[in-house]
């Protein structure tokens, strides 16, 4: 079993590095409980290249900060849309997953992770809301990450963004 | 009926943008122009930090063009500790920024050429986004979408060999660099298993460069026209006139060629180069000061490279300038969907420009820093992808910033771009009635050559959907669009 997590952001703007810090904290997880076969990847932003980086992955989990209307954290299955942005400089998760389709004939099941930020200064650091949304958010994946089976199949429980 | 209309947020370019048009009762344009909400608040925010740290910080900027900022503010701070300007470094600490750099080159303009101009090439300017994008290319050019992927993939690991990794790399410092590349990473670069090798990234950015003048073959009138328009232009250039993106003076010639700013150094730009506030926009507009603010304006990036520099000093790259060169009789070329032309020639310059870096054997040893005499002021310019980029530092007897100016290279094509805006607007928007998506796109493609970045270091998940909205001469809302 292949799995990616990808967390993205800037994290010189405070809570837009949630996606950093999640694959920091969740690096030293897996190393405690030794889990294998876990590639783990962050950037600012996600780009065309991520779609060579999903493609034979069996399972690929997106982190990002979130200003939606969520309370804390919320997870999504992402579809795949070539639906153009405001900006093609960064690629939303649903048109990796596409174009990882187009070139590479299959794409991973691919899910999304949404954490809740507050502030988006030119700061180093979480802010105290953001760092709980982020425990949060890692509890919630952890299970998964020790048995990712019922996430391929699509039989998982987990808190969705609707 | 008077109308003005809005098109917000500009699609595919990055951050904020606003274009408003106004149309008088005869659907003739009165005005045009491109609104940018730029975060100016860097400037502000780096005073009383350690200089030091101001290469790594200034990468909060941007999070797609991470490096040139990196470079830039690293060169002003080499002559804040007193390494001197550019050649003071050693060649270990030089080569390996330049490979940096280059590297970044390469990403940037692959990326803009494949994801944001290959569909409308390919697909055409009017046709439905549906496919006018790089799904639609991987569709129908799978080949060619591949090139895309795997050329900015390339670049990026060239950054984070160079710069240690892939955010907030701290690979350049003051007065020089932090490592070493490993005959590994070198091997890896030069030799790779297809297609990760320098080899393929020529060969691939001479296709991408064959697929443009091919298409320009046969659309050499819309290609030619499109939002042309005479101006000055701005660079860096070696100081025997070669393409240089790294390191030069600092030069400009006017709409015929001829030289208006002498190979000046660029710690000096202030006596040449003013700074406009509009009280419409956020971002200012820079001008030569000689020329004033009517006439001063110029445009940086690629096109404007391309007409300042005599040569450029790869073989590959300057057979291709040669054939451009003589489309426009050795004149500058003032067609700004050239730019298109002039960033492909660039992107083949700066593969051909890391072949050599990743040859020479000054990368795997060597001194990497310069130390001299501590200076209180430092002024770091670089070729950045879009354009020229100036940092501009004073430090105290304590280390710290006291104050930081920068003009980043979307800054320096403000004018332009408005220019461009106006031009298409005039073209496909003079007795229109209603916003069509041919015509959203028109204004886009011509604010989408400059490759403008507009503030995007923040991107979280929910923002800015394209909207477009037409108001009466009477400021009622009459129609409005989002995509």
């Amino acid at each position: 079993m292949k799995i990616l997590l990808y967390g993205y952001g800037n994290p010189g703007r405070q809570d837009d590095g949630l996606g950093n810090v999640f694959i920091d904290r969740i690096e030293e997880w897996i190393k405690k409980q030794g889990i294998e076969g876990i590639e783990l990847d962050s950037n600012y932003q996600l780009n065309i290249e991520d779609a060579e980086a999903i493609s034979g992955k069996d399972l690929a989990i997106f982190i990002d900060a979130s200003v939606e209307d969520i309370e804390d954290y919320c997870i999504s299955k992402v579809t795949e849309s070539s639906e153009i942005t405001y900006t093609t400089h960064a690629a939303s998760p649903g048109y990796i997953v596409d174009l990882c389709k187009q070139i590479y004939g299959k794409a991973p099941v691919t899910y999304l992770v949404h954490i809740k930020g507050v502030e988006w200064a030119f700061k180093e650091g979480l802010t105290e809301k953001a760092v709980s949304h982020l425990e949060m958010a890692l509890e919630a994946i952890k299970p998964f990450l020790l048995n990712p089976q019922p996430l391929i199949d699509g039989t998982a429980e987990y808190k969705t963004c609707n | 009926m008077a109308k003005k209309i809005t098109i917000e947020p500009v699609t595919r370019v990055e951050g904020h943008g606003k274009v408003t048009i106004h149309l008088d009762d005869n659907g003739q344009v009165t005005q045009s122009r491109l609104h940018i909400v730029e975060f100016r608040g860097f400037e502000r925010f780096v005073q009383g930090r350690p200089y030091w740290e101001a290469p790594v910080l200034v990468q909060r900027l941007c999070g797609i063009c991470p490096v040139s900022h990196h470079l830039a503010a690293a060169k002003a701070l080499d002559v804040i500790v007193g390494a001197g300007t550019g050649e003071g470094l050693t060649p270990t600490g030089e080569k390996m920024r330049r490979l940096m750099h280059y590297g970044q080159m390469f990403q940037s303009h692959a990326l803009h050429f494949f994801h944001l101009v290959s569909p409308d090439l390919l697909f055409g300017i009017d046709a439905d986004p549906a496919i006018r994008n790089v799904i639609g290319v991987a569709q129908k050019f799978p080949d060619l979408a591949v090139q895309g992927v795997m050329m900015r993939k390339y670049g990026q690991e060239i950054i984070k060999a160079t710069a240690g990794k892939k955010i907030h790399g701290t690979g350049a410092i003051p007065g020089g660099i932090n490592k070493h590349l490993t005959e590994e990473e070198k091997q890896s670069f030069l030799n790779g298993p297809d297609p990760m090798n320098i080899d393929k990234m020529i060969e691939w950015s001479h296709a991408a460069l064959e697929l443009f003048k091919g298409y320009h073959k046969e659309n050499a009138g819309l290609i030619d026209s499109f939002a042309a328009f005479d101006s000055s232009h701005l660079s860096l250039v070696r100081k025997d006139g070669a393409l240089d993106l790294y390191h030069g003076v600092l030069r400009a010639v006017d709409k015929d060629g001829n030289k208006i700013l002498h190979d000046v150094d660029y710690q000096d730009y202030l006596k040449y180069i003013g700074e406009e506030v509009r009280d419409w926009s956020y971002m200012k507009f820079p001008y030569l000061l000689e020329y004033g603010k009517e006439n001063g304006w110029y445009r940086v990036g690629p096109l404007a490279r391309l007409n300042t520099c005599d040569f450029i000093p790869t073989p590959l790259a300057q057979k291709e300038f040669e054939i451009y060169k003589a489309y426009t009789n050795g004149k500058p070329n003032n067609m700004s969907m050239h730019m298109h032309w002039a960033r492909l020639i660039e992107i083949l310059h700066s593969a051909e420009m890391m072949k050599e870096l990743l040859n020479d054997p000054d990368l795997l040893k060597g001194d990497l820093v310069t130390k001299g005499e501590k200076q209180s002021e430092g002024v770091g310019l670089i070729e950045a992808p879009r354009g020229t980029l100036f940092h501009h530092y004073e430090v105290n007897k304590d280390d710290q910033i006291t104050m930081a100016n920068l003009i980043v290279s979307t800054t320096n094509n403000n004018e332009p771009m408005n220019l461009a805006v106006r031009k298409v607007a005039e073209d496909q928007m003079t007795g229109q009635a209603e916003i069509t998506e041919g015509m959203m796109n028109a204004c886009e493609v011509a604010i989408r050559a400059y490759d403008p970045c507009l503030s995007c270091a923040t991107h979280a998940l929910g923002k800015m959907p394209l909207e477009m909205s037409l108001y009466d001469a009477k400021g009622n809302l009459v129609d409005k669009k989002r995509s």
